[in-house]
């Protein structure tokens, strides 16, 4: 750990969450708990969860509401050093040594352009050596953390663990003060041990009926507390299918606005069925889900939308297919 | 706060954490909280969780960060600095819960005279001023008003009360004993049991379909019953709560805790995965396969440089001022393999095979064609299930019920299924074709027909054997894998997802 000592943002867990509301961000008390933990023990935060369930927008709701800079780094893969943490500005060095070679008789010596060429003058600074340098208070977005190698990784490491970057030129730059750091990851891979062991865990998933509603109403203007609760409520339902992709909360959130758009006040089967693709992404998806909206609800319900009775109806019935075939 | 919640924050402080001494001690912590904690993390251990020296640090001081009194937020503390795997969650919680529960006189499993008060305040703001007659306290209720005012509760989502329904259910009808040693799942069935939840959500949806004019749409309907499968779940899952309780305070938490230990997803053991323990299984199946996918398809591009790209060189020297000091290789594109499957689906090692197969197909873009055959006594092509087709899992379905595998008496028949394979398959087999063999080799004493393999390896790329069996179990009683699994490039052990994954992972 480092000896930087600031005073902390937030007093309280309710701080911030009565923080984030007011920049229209509804933290659930884990969301709230490891964001104030993350700030006393000076420690990055890693967010992970299905897509769309604003793992990205914590951060920048949590800039916005201490007043900081959000710095953002988007990983892809390939990311290296050059673009993560810093680089030198070769073609302004070129500039330098021609300059100097025209002016040889000025009597500088090669040590002399040496030194030069390698100071912060020079010095292309990127996201993390941004974050580290910043004296006013920033919050450090490390994008979709799961697209870059493991062995890229590895880049993230001194900074997250000691907010610090070693430059060979220059040597070491620690932070001033520890900036707010979360990291974003779809889970496409397994994170590395490392990098995990530095960081706060944080899993977002989709949210409770109540407080995706509320969600609703605060990013949708003009919208209906009956229309909302319709709404989140066939959300939920469509959730308890087996689909490829599960709608997230920003797709609730285009959906409610479409609806609103329509100037629907009350949404039927129908206008559900003719509505579902803003809230899914796969054909496949559309119809299975809009012949279980549609399906008439006195006739037969195969297996009904409980949540594992669904799932572990077709778990089982493959299982008792062929549990009569002997063995 | 509801007064429950009060009552429950202050029987944890007082019994669970010894919250003056931590106050007290300057830097470190109080012996109970320390105790307890590396008690509470032994056992995450115990349960598989990898948490290292430094999470349990962690985790120690951030405790130290939250009022002692948030039971949530001391929670989400300590899952946030020891649990770094969504999936591991559940495993989490269970201990959590066994280790932190709500303790106090009134949970032990002789009875609460001190609840009376608070469910009574809780009753008359239900019923109205009629609950004075009952004489206030729920012991006092007959089974039939117990029953009204669980449907009254459930029928608002009342949460205060439902919890001290769900109380009062256990006290009533799992008929707990101290020291009895029995599970807790039996005195949950007892309890469930009486409280027959299907008729009383039955009498719900009625009530809701009376209670619109012109009766609920589908989609109403739908919905309704949503809402109240999920309010019932909820009253399940306080009763399971309650007997955890019950039984912590009966048994300890660490008696506790181990009998509710349970394998991580990826440990579970296909062969004897309960009905619940499938469903994990198959949501576990789901994010592994994009990983896999991913993975797969970077080792191809990533894995080693190919052969210098002289265009791409010279575009970069430009920078350098014409100097090519950057050179650029091609990105290698080593050909994808084509695998054939070919499952046992007899009812011991189904779950096995259909795992493998999911599995297979789910990341079949990372080979060039994946061909899937299935048997039993006889054998079948069931690649067209699959293809078009985007529900995996449907196409399981249908293998298990249309696919034609039975020759004789549907006994498995390695030796007569790989003969015909042969016959009719085998010259389809190219130097490219890796094949995939799954079962147990369980054969009921048949003739093996091992030579049928030994062509196969001469044609194929590969040839691999996995066995959903322990190894130790290889070759007793009707089980010849040896006699197949020399003709093998490969014969593994394959229990669960995590021996699944590494294997596959191997394939790309």
């Amino acid at each position: 750990m480092t000896d930087i000592d600031i005073a902390p943002r937030f007093t309280s867990v309710g701080a911030v969450r009565d923080g984030l509301r007011q920049v229209q961000y509804l933290a659930d008390e884990g969301i709230a708990g490891v964001v104030y933990l993350a700030d006393r023990l000076g420690k990055p935060v890693l967010v992970e969860g299905p897509a769309g369930t604003g793992k990205t927008q914590l951060a920048k709701s949590v800039a916005e509401m201490s007043g900081a800079r959000l710095i953002r780094l988007q990983c892809y893969e390939g990311l290296d050093e050059s673009k993560a943490l810093y680089e030198w500005n070769y073609k302004k060095q070129l500039l330098r040594i021609q300059a100097q070679r025209l002016a040889e008789d000025s009597g500088a010596s090669w040590s002399d352009i040496e030194e030069d060429i390698f100071s912060e003058e020079f010095l292309l600074t990127r996201p993390l050596l941004e974050a580290i340098r910043a004296t006013e208070p920033v919050v450090l977005l490390i994008d979709e953390v799961d697209r870059v190698e493991v062995e890229t990784e590895a880049l993230l490491l001194e900074i997250l663990s000691d907010y610090q970057v070693s430059i060979p030129e220059l040597g070491t730059v620690a932070a001033t003060q520890i900036p707010m750091v979360f990291l974003t990851s779809n889970n496409t891979r397994e994170l590395s041990e490392a990098l995990k062991r530095r960081c706060l865990f944080l899993h977002i998933d989709y949210p409770q009926l109540e407080r995706e509603k509320e969600i609703v109403l605060t990013r949708v203007p003009g919208i209906s507390d009956h229309l909302a609760d319709q709404i989140v409520r066939i959300v939920r339902s469509i959730r308890t299918l087996e689909l490829k992709k599960h709608p997230s909360v920003s797709e609730t959130l285009d959906w409610a606005r479409t609806l609103v758009l329509l100037g629907i006040e009350s949404i039927d089967a129908e206008e559900a069925k003719q509505t579902l693709h803003i809230l899914l992404k796969y054909q496949s998806d559309i119809i299975k889900a809009a012949k279980e909206l549609a399906d008439d609800g006195n006739s037969a319900r195969p297996g009904g939308l409980r949540p594992g009775t669904a799932g572990s109806g077709t778990a089982g019935s493959g299982a008792a297919g062929s549990g009569g075939r002997g063995t | 706060m509801t007064p429950d919640e009060i009552e429950g924050g202050r029987a944890f402080l007082d019994v669970d954490l010894a919250a003056t001494a931590i106050a007290s001690a300057a830097p470190g912590h109080g012996g109970g909280m320390l105790d307890l904690l590396s008690g509470f993390i032994q056992e995450l251990r115990a349960a598989g969780l990898p948490v290292s020296l430094t999470e349990n640090l962690d985790a120690m001081e951030a405790v130290r960060h939250i009022p002692l009194d948030d039971r949530e937020a001391f929670k989400y503390a300590l899952a946030a600095t020891l649990v770094k795997n969504h999936a591991h969650w559940k495993a989490f919680e269970t201990i959590f819960e066994v280790y932190f529960s709500l303790r106090g006189a009134h949970y032990a499993i002789d009875e609460d005279e001190d609840s009376a008060e608070e469910i009574e305040h809780l009753l008359s703001e239900l019923m109205g001023e009629g609950t004075a007659a009952h004489g206030g306290a729920m012991d006092a209720l007959s089974p039939e008003e117990l029953a009204e005012l669980l449907y009254k509760a459930l029928m608002e989502g009342d949460e205060a009360m439902l919890r001290a329904l769900a109380r009062q259910a256990v006290t009533r009808f799992a008929g707990m004993e101290p020291g009895r040693p029995v599970g807790g799942t039996y005195y949950l069935y007892r309890t469930l049991r009486q409280l027959n939840l299907e008729a009383v959500l039955e009498r719900m949806m009625q009530a809701a379909q009376d209670g619109a004019d012109g009766g609920l749409t589908s989609l109403e309907e739908r919905l309704a019953k949503d809402e109240y499968d999920a309010r019932i779940d909820g009253l399940r899952k306080e009763v399971e709560a309650e007997i955890r309780r019950r039984l912590v305070a009966d048994r300890g938490a660490q008696a506790m805790a181990k009998t509710l230990r349970k394998p991580l997803p990826e440990d579970i053991d296909f062969m004897h995965a309960t009905r619940d323990e499938l469903t994990a299984l198959r949501r576990a199946l789901h994010p592994l396969t994009r990983k896999l996918a991913v993975r797969l398809a970077r080792k191809r591009r990533h894995g080693r440089k190919g052969p210098l790209d002289f265009r791409n060189t010279v575009r970069h020297s430009l920078s350098y001022g014409g100097v090519p000091a950057e050179p650029k290789f091609r990105y290698p594109r080593p050909a994808k393999p084509e695998i054939m499957v070919i499952a046992d689906i007899s009812g011991s090692v189904a779950a096995f095979a259909r795992f493998t197969l999911q599995l297979v197909y789910a990341i079949s873009s990372q080979f060039s064609r994946v061909r899937a055959f299935v048997f039993i006594d006889g054998i079948d092509e069931v690649t067209r299930y699959f293809e078009g087709i985007e529900d995996i899992t449907e196409a399981v379905h249908r293998v298990n019920t249309e696919a034609d595998v039975i020759w004789v008496d549907g006994h498995s028949d390695y030796g007569h299924a790989f003969e015909t394979f042969w016959d009719r398959w085998g010259k389809e087999i190219s130097p490219k074709t890796s094949v995939i063999l799954l079962g147990d080799a369980r054969n009921n004493y048949h003739a093996s027909q091992a030579w049928v393999l030994a062509e196969m390896q001469k044609k194929a790329r590969h040839l691999y054997w996995l066995n959903p069996e322990p190894r130790s179990y290889w070759d007793t009683g009707d089980s010849i894998v040896s006699q197949y699994a020399v003709h093998c490039d490969g014969a593994y052990e394959c229990r669960n997802l995590k021996q699944l994954e590494k294997f596959v992972e191997q394939l790309g």
